[in-house]
């Protein structure tokens, strides 16, 4: 089916624009819609299948132990418990907004277990898992979203820089981040550093994501692009970002792009691996589509139902990330219960944990509102915070006098 | 993360007269080199030396490494410099014109401007954004604004404007030693007036107003481009017996407004002037300030002279949009007439 084709009316019937309001489409239209959203195509990269058969790629090996294996499930199940878990907080009002990660575990672990520590992470929003795989607790991350802080990690120290909400700002930013890494020769063998930058298929269309392609390509910048593609940036689909898959626009670039299944752990891992060697050894930057699916809302104020098919939801079920691994680790690695129960346990203590600490965080003092806007502050800001702590101090007499609380 | 602090050179040739273009390139060359985390970047900084030749020589003498022309894309230019920033760089960012600001404003305001705060001062991003501004060359759209009240609204940034050529050279070295990110607006029409530079000086602080010009009967405060045309007027007066004060702002944010609040007290009178258009301005700023700190001192309301609420009229017209001696003149005239 052509693109002219979808965007036009079928009971249009005349030459010029396409009517305003498209006709209901086709049941080809339907399944076309349904296969482009669910199918990676013949260039997908795929180590284990959704039955959870371990298959060889000719460029993308990997040898990994059952240990390994097993990491990757229980880091998978403990980040997607803590995502479900701050999507209830949400709910029970106790935080403000939700960014959920789930059915996008595989793509985030495979990628955040290819980073080694003297790698640089620059992530969008819906990074929770990335932050894992980082040394972040996901305690850490709850501050964002109760309204508390802007992030409260160390973005230096951990190497994984702040949540960015403006949709593809942070991919400049890990370009000249990886730009110092070069100018610093922190890059050209084995112990050479890179940075990988985190965004959406939504975030591919900004002129951003474009400057830092072109520029990362220019400069030799050890940056790993990877794009989360999940189909759906609110409710608009991946059709209506690009005309071509999008690891294909690397080729414009001038560097490479691969497609990998985001729903395949063992694939996002080894291609993240590949792609960061190839930044560490200078020969970066690398684009990587990971395709995979957003299973639940863009955000928790988002309705996906108004936009998207119950179908192509089930569809995308049968590929579960973490269904897949632990039909392999029962069948072909023989795992025992036991572990999986571990994992669940683990999981309880880490929800349990999660839920106490966002009903603990203490609300941020009101001079906080007014700390480290600068380096070096100015007299107005001193003067603003002064004349405002007054006045709330002002409130304190007061109910000190007529004891009002 | 501090640069080092600035050193003035025990032995140097002495005091030379130079344009204010050649003392930003004489600043920039000894930010280069006392701190080899300084760069410089931009579209045509390199090879060419900058459209107005700021730059001139600092890649030869510096190398690709440190004096980077960059790919065409302010969005880029600032992005990755806020990139380079966190990794420990000190970017010297050039936007060729005021008007091409626009496409880099979104990396200014939502990731420079925000990011010490947001990481609670656990990242610094002590980057120079070095914008020539203003009209009065007759050039085409988009090469003659003044958008600097659009920064000095922005918390988390600061923004300063040089008027001569001892400013240029020290507020661009000390912006550059700035641990935060500071707009560097220069008044392009004059970058090549002539002064007196001795470097062995001591400079002013960077975030500081100066009165350039005593005087009793009027205060007028501007900056940027705006200065020349202000002492010229207030040269004019002094003919006919009117004592202007001018007072060169210098820092736009944070704005210094002691010096203005204390003048005002003085003279009872305040004319402001500027290239920008007068709505929701630093001169309305200002304007609200000095009524709120002087109310009982003004003889006068304050008058603004600027530009109009018009995009930059084509070049033929601009003449009569930037304010000049006449108009300042008459502000004056109208302040001392109440």
């Amino acid at each position: 089916m052509s693109p002219e084709q979808w965007t036009r009316s079928e009971t249009d019937g005349t030459t010029g624009p396409p009517a305003a309001t498209a006709a209901k489409p086709t049941r080809e239209q339907v399944i076309a819609g349904l296969r482009a959203t669910s199918e990676g195509g013949a260039d997908l990269v795929q180590l284990l299948t959704p039955e959870g058969q371990r298959v060889e790629h000719p460029d993308f090996d990997l040898d990994i132990s059952t240990a390994q294996l097993r990491d990757l499930y229980r880091d998978m199940v403990l980040v997607r418990r803590a995502d479900r878990e701050g999507n209830a907080l949400q709910r029970q009002g106790q935080l403000g907004i939700w960014v959920p990660l789930l059915g996008q575990e595989a793509a985030q672990i495979g990628a955040g277990r290819a980073l080694q520590p003297q790698d640089m992470a620059f992530p969008s929003y819906r990074e929770h898992g990335i932050a894992w795989c980082r040394g972040i607790d996901p305690t850490e991350i709850l501050g964002i979203f109760r309204g508390t802080d802007h992030g409260s990690w160390d973005p230096i120290d951990k190497r994984f820089h702040l949540y960015t909400i403006v949709i593809g700002n942070q991919c400049l930013n890990a370009t000249g981040y990886a730009m110092g890494q070069r100018f610093e020769g922190k890059v050209g063998d084995q112990g050479g550093e890179a940075t990988m930058v985190f965004f959406g298929d939504g975030a591919t269309s900004q002129g951003d994501v474009h400057e830092a392609m072109a520029w990362s390509a220019v400069y030799d910048a050890p940056v790993v692009f990877f794009c989360q593609n999940n189909q759906w940036a609110i409710s608009e689909p991946v059709e209506r970002q690009t005309r071509v898959p999008l690891y294909q626009r690397a080729s414009g670039y001038g560097f490479p792009g691969i497609r990998v299944d985001g729903n395949d752990v063992l694939a996002s891992l080894a291609v993240s691996r590949w792609a960061l060697d190839e930044c560490r050894h200078g020969n970066g930057p690398v684009l990587i589509e990971a395709f995979t699916y957003r299973m639940d809302a863009h955000t928790t104020s988002d309705d996906p139902t108004r936009y998207r098919l119950a179908d192509e939801h089930e569809a995308w079920k049968l590929k579960d990330p973490i269904e897949r691994l632990r039909v392999h680790l029962v069948r072909d690695q023989g795992v025992e219960q036991d572990f999986f129960d571990g994992v669940d346990a683990e999981a309880d203590e880490l929800a349990a944990r999660f839920r106490d600490f966002c009903f603990n965080i203490p609300e941020p003092p009101p001079e906080r509102m007014f700390s480290e806007v600068y380096a070096e502050e100015t007299p107005q800001l001193a003067a603003q915070r002064e004349s405002y702590l007054q006045y709330l101090a002002g409130f304190a007499d007061e109910a000190m006098a007529g004891g009002v609380r | 993360m501090a640069a080092p602090a600035l050193e003035r050179p025990t032995a140097t040739a002495g005091s030379q007269t130079v344009t204010i273009a050649k003392a930003l390139n004489m600043g920039l060359r000894s930010a280069l080199e006392r701190d080899p985390k300084v760069l410089v970047m931009g579209e045509d900084v390199g090879k060419l030396g900058g459209v107005f030749r700021i730059t001139d020589g600092l890649q030869k003498d510096f190398g690709e490494h440190r004096v980077l022309d960059t790919p065409l894309a302010e969005s880029g230019i600032i992005g990755t410099a806020v990139g380079l920033a966190i990794r420990g760089f000190r970017p010297v960012c050039e936007i060729q014109f005021d008007g091409f600001i626009f496409p880099g404003f979104d990396q200014i305001v939502s990731q420079l401007a925000k990011l010490h705060y947001r990481s609670q001062g656990k990242v610094k991003v002590p980057v120079v954004v070095r914008v020539p501004f203003g009209g009065g060359i007759g050039a085409v759209e988009h090469h003659s604004e003044s958008p600097e009240s659009l920064f000095a609204h922005i918390g988390g940034l600061k923004v300063v404007s040089c008027a001569n050529p001892v400013d240029a050279y020290w507020m661009l070295q000390q912006a550059i030693e700035c641990d935060d990110p500071v707009l560097f607006f220069e008044p392009k029409r004059r970058y090549y007036e002539k002064a007196e530079l001795d470097p062995t000086a001591p400079p002013a602080p960077l975030f500081a107003s100066r009165v350039v010009r005593p005087g009793s009967a009027v205060t007028v405060a501007t900056y940027g481009p705006m200065v020349r045309t202000v002492l010229d007027a207030a040269s004019a007066a002094a003919e006919d017996g009117t004592e202007l004060e001018v007072i060169d702002l210098r820092t736009l944010s944070p704005l210094d407004l002691e010096p203005v609040f204390e003048s005002v007290r003085r003279t009872g009178r305040l004319v402001l002037a500027s290239e920008a258009p007068a709505e929701s301005s630093i001169t309305s700023e200002i304007a609200a300030r000095v009524q709120q700190e002087c109310f009982y001192s003004l003889e006068a309301p304050v008058l603004r002279v600027t530009g109009f609420d018009t995009p930059y009229p084509p070049s033929k017209l601009e003449e009569g949009y930037l304010p000049d001696l006449d108009r300042v003149l008459d502000a004056v005239d109208r302040s001392l007439a109440y």
